[in-house]
């Protein structure tokens, strides 16, 4: 299933959580340790930032660490400023519907 | 001209609002007329080259417009607004939702909220939005790059044959 990332930083804990592996990559444990909270609650945090793709999964060892994925939280920068730019020049043509309508009046 | 008008455009990702406020050159009655009439609407509304078609408005509490996106290649996208709450030259509300061609909304949509005010000439409108997921916005977006994208490659085109003459 394809998630919403909207609805991944929705929530309090997970923006904790990726505002915490934003800094370092870490083990579900060490994040759960962070947050009062049990460890399988953090497990599904994890699963849908995962889902989402905002942070990637490695194994090293015996141990697998969470990290944040820049590019996706960059993506969604991204997208905003073009939704700023739809705007704009829908305003743009709006300025210039008001323009001609304010002449014909005249 | 317009460059002292002033446009605000923010987005508080994790409420899934958007804020957008902008001033306008001209009388309060105009600038609610051109947010509220389906004729004004349609030639502002769809970033060039896109096109709008409204099939029926009703602006009144209950009411609603449907009407059509189209794309250069002809290609319709028909949305539906619902108007929640009017009170006229001051607020409107509405909700937006893309549908089929037969007026079936594809939920879910979006909420939004405008409000108007003037000064010395100058009308200001307020916008908020209230998306209920990202895949609208991604939606509304995938239509607009392909116009712009569009509109730059015909601007390449007119730019090739002027340079060549």
């Amino acid at each position: 299933m394809r998630r919403d990332i909207f609805q991944a930083i929705a929530d309090p804990t997970r923006r904790a959580i990726i505002a915490l592996i934003a800094l370092q990559a870490m083990t579900p444990n060490a994040i759960a340790e962070n947050f009062n909270t049990t460890r399988q609650a953090v497990s599904k945090h994890l699963r849908i930032l995962t889902e989402c793709e905002l942070v990637k999964q490695e194994q090293q060892g015996r141990e697998i660490y969470y990290s944040l994925q820049l590019e996706k939280m960059k993506e969604i920068d991204k997208w905003l400023s073009q939704y700023r730019k739809l705007w704009e020049t829908r305003f743009n043509q709006l300025d210039n519907v008001l323009l001609t309508i304010k002449k014909q009046k005249k | 001209m317009t460059n002292e008008l002033l446009f605000d455009f923010t987005v508080d990702k994790a409420a899934k609002m958007v804020y957008i406020t902008r001033e306008f050159d001209a009388e309060l009655p105009l600038v609610w007329d051109a947010f509220t009439k389906a004729e004004l609407l349609d030639q502002w509304l769809p970033p060039k080259p896109m096109t709008a078609k409204t099939k029926h408005q009703d602006f009144k509490v209950g009411g609603k417009r449907f009407y059509a996106m189209i794309s250069p290649e002809g290609q319709e996208r028909w949305a539906l607004q619902e108007y929640t709450s009017i009170t006229p030259k001051t607020n409107f509300k509405m909700y937006n939702a893309f549908a089929d061609k037969d007026e079936n909304p594809e939920l879910p949509g979006s909420e939004w909220d405008h409000t108007f005010s003037e000064q010395a000439g100058t009308t200001k409108v307020s916008i908020v939005i209230y998306n209920e997921s990202l895949e609208r916005l991604e939606r509304i977006l995938d239509g607009f790059t392909k116009g712009m994208k569009m509109s730059l490659s015909n601007l390449e085109n007119l730019l090739a044959t002027l340079s060549k003459k």
